[in-house]
């Protein structure tokens, strides 16, 4: 298997501005590998947001080429997008519950997307809202969860699917330690299953839970790889690669 | 309203266009009683042998009275003025210049004193005005539609600014353009099939008392302007047309608006 079947995504000299205003992103290239933990650092305003959303296919770069899952995502035909998203889980950092549905509807909507029949969700959904401790807050509306209760149904609508890639900006910012270690666990999980974890955190006690995961940094919208790490990852000891 | 305005006045309009198309009216004018009565057998005898002739009627004079009623009164009006004697005539072929020439020429010798008129010719400014008035309400509902579905644009803009955020987040976790649509269809529907039954019905109860109305004036012309069987499908088929264009338009606009986004 050659190494360009390998990656699941690639940017190549990816850079990203709004009008004329100077590049919130400039010159990016790094190349994420099936099942990697990463994590993507850098202070607040560096461009980690901007970044991610590249990833989930929500804007185009102004200039570069990004490929996903094989294909030239620049060049795709905008109806075949959706296809690509449905392959990520994404946590937002605001969380983007829909205010009119329950947490149990927000947690099953990328399963109703997706086709799933309404017998095959009900209860997946529900194992999820247990794993994150709201099974009780099911039929509950986002207005009247807490801040770490719309983040964790944020994170369950994100990995009820098992994407091949889970996005997500700033995870832990509104959950006490304990539910932030818990919600890594789960990220852990899921990425031992094979799914790709992309975490933006600005919490550097985050990056040490992680022992096997990569690290990236942002700064001032320049993507640092000095080893060249995250074009050619080590090898992880016993993975078998 | 307007559609089922626009067919009746259409029906109106046809119906007497065609019932005028091949009727003529032989009026003898003589100040004599005797002479015009004579005038007007003699044109009666030779209009009947006539192969262009399809049949004829001497309107009694007494029918001739009571149409003038209104306006000479009840007292005998030949003491005010002398009435015409009127052959009331249906041709086979239409009541073409060139017939209605002929048949002038045909009364001549035998009644001096007649004039023959197409009945279309005098009622066509009242034809021509119905005509005008059934086109009206046609553009009237070409109108309607064209403010409906900008009223269906400006609503469902409306509801796509207000679930803005819905429709991103759908959008990102892989809905298609097609499926987002959907459930504005959906929306747009259901509230265009309550407003299309309402409207039908209160738009047949006031088509049908606009013709109880028209039949109540007891005029053959106006009267003549009801809606048949199938006029009434037509105005059923009206809020199916509705509905679907509300969905059309809800549609149309809300993929025109999707594609701004990636």
């Amino acid at each position: 298997m050659s190494v360009a079947e390998q990656e699941i995504v690639s940017f190549d000299n990816v850079g990203l501005r709004y009008g004329t205003d100077r590049e919130i992103l400039s010159n990016v290239s790094f190349t994420l590998f099936p099942g990697r933990f990463y994590f993507l650092t850098g202070a607040s305003g560096a461009g980690k947001t901007s970044l991610l959303r590249l990833l989930y296919l929500a804007q185009r770069p102004s200039r570069g080429a990004i490929r996903m899952f094989g294909t030239d995502v620049i060049t795709l035909p905008r109806e075949r997008l959706p296809a690509y998203r449905r392959r990520m889980g994404v946590v937002f950092q605001d969380f983007r519950l829909v205010d009119h549905l329950s947490a149990f509807d927000n947690v099953a909507l990328p399963l109703r997307v997706s086709g799933v029949r309404e017998a095959d969700l009900q209860g997946p959904v529900a194992d999820m809202l247990e794993w994150v401790g709201l099974a009780h807050r099911a039929d509950a509306r986002p207005a009247t969860l807490s801040g770490g209760e719309q983040q964790r149904v944020a994170i369950a609508r994100a990995v009820i699917g098992r994407p091949d890639m889970l996005v997500a900006d700033e995870p832990t910012g509104n959950v006490d330690p304990e539910m932030a270690l818990k919600l890594i666990r789960l990220f852990e999980a899921l990425n031992r299953l094979g799914t790709t974890v992309v975490v933006a955190t600005h919490d550097v006690h985050l990056l040490s839970k992680v022992p096997d995961s990569l690290i990236m940094r942002l700064d001032k919208g320049v993507l640092s790889d000095p080893t060249g790490a995250l074009r050619y990852p080590p090898r992880r000891i016993g993975a078998g690669e | 309203m307007p559609q089922g305005g626009g067919l009746a006045l259409a029906n109106l309009a046809d119906r007497a266009r065609g019932e005028l198309a091949g009727s003529a009216t032989v009026q003898i004018v003589d100040p004599d009683p005797q002479s015009r009565s004579q005038q007007a057998d003699a044109a009666a005898t030779l209009l009947v042998q006539d192969p262009a002739v399809a049949g004829l009627a001497i309107v009694p004079p007494e029918s001739v009275a009571d149409l003038l009623e209104p306006w000479l009164g009840t007292d005998d009006p030949e003491q005010a003025v002398p009435l015409p004697a009127l052959i009331d005539l249906r041709l086979r072929d239409g009541a073409d210049a060139a017939t209605l020439d002929r048949l002038r020429s045909l009364l001549a010798d035998a009644a001096p004193a007649a004039r023959i008129d197409a009945q279309a010719q005098w009622l066509a400014p009242v034809l021509d005005a119905l005509s005008a008035l059934g086109w009206m309400a046609f553009g009237l509902i070409g109108l309607l539609a064209f403010t409906s579905a900008a009223a269906v644009w400006l609503a469902a803009r409306n509801a796509l600014g207000g679930n803005r955020d819905t429709i991103e987040i759908v959008h990102l976790l892989g809905g298609s353009d097609a499926q987002i649509a959907r459930i504005f269809q959906r929306s747009i529907l259901a509230d265009a099939v309550i407003g299309g039954a309402l409207g039908l019905v209160i738009g047949m109860a006031a088509v049908w008392l606009m013709g109880a109305q028209f039949a109540a004036l007891d005029s053959g012309l106006v009267s003549s302007g009801g809606l048949q069987g199938s006029d009434w499908l037509v105005l059923a088929l009206v809020p199916v047309g509705a509905v679907a264009l509300a969905v059309l338009t809800a549609r149309f606009t809300v993929l025109a608006s999707l594609r701004k986004m990636l």
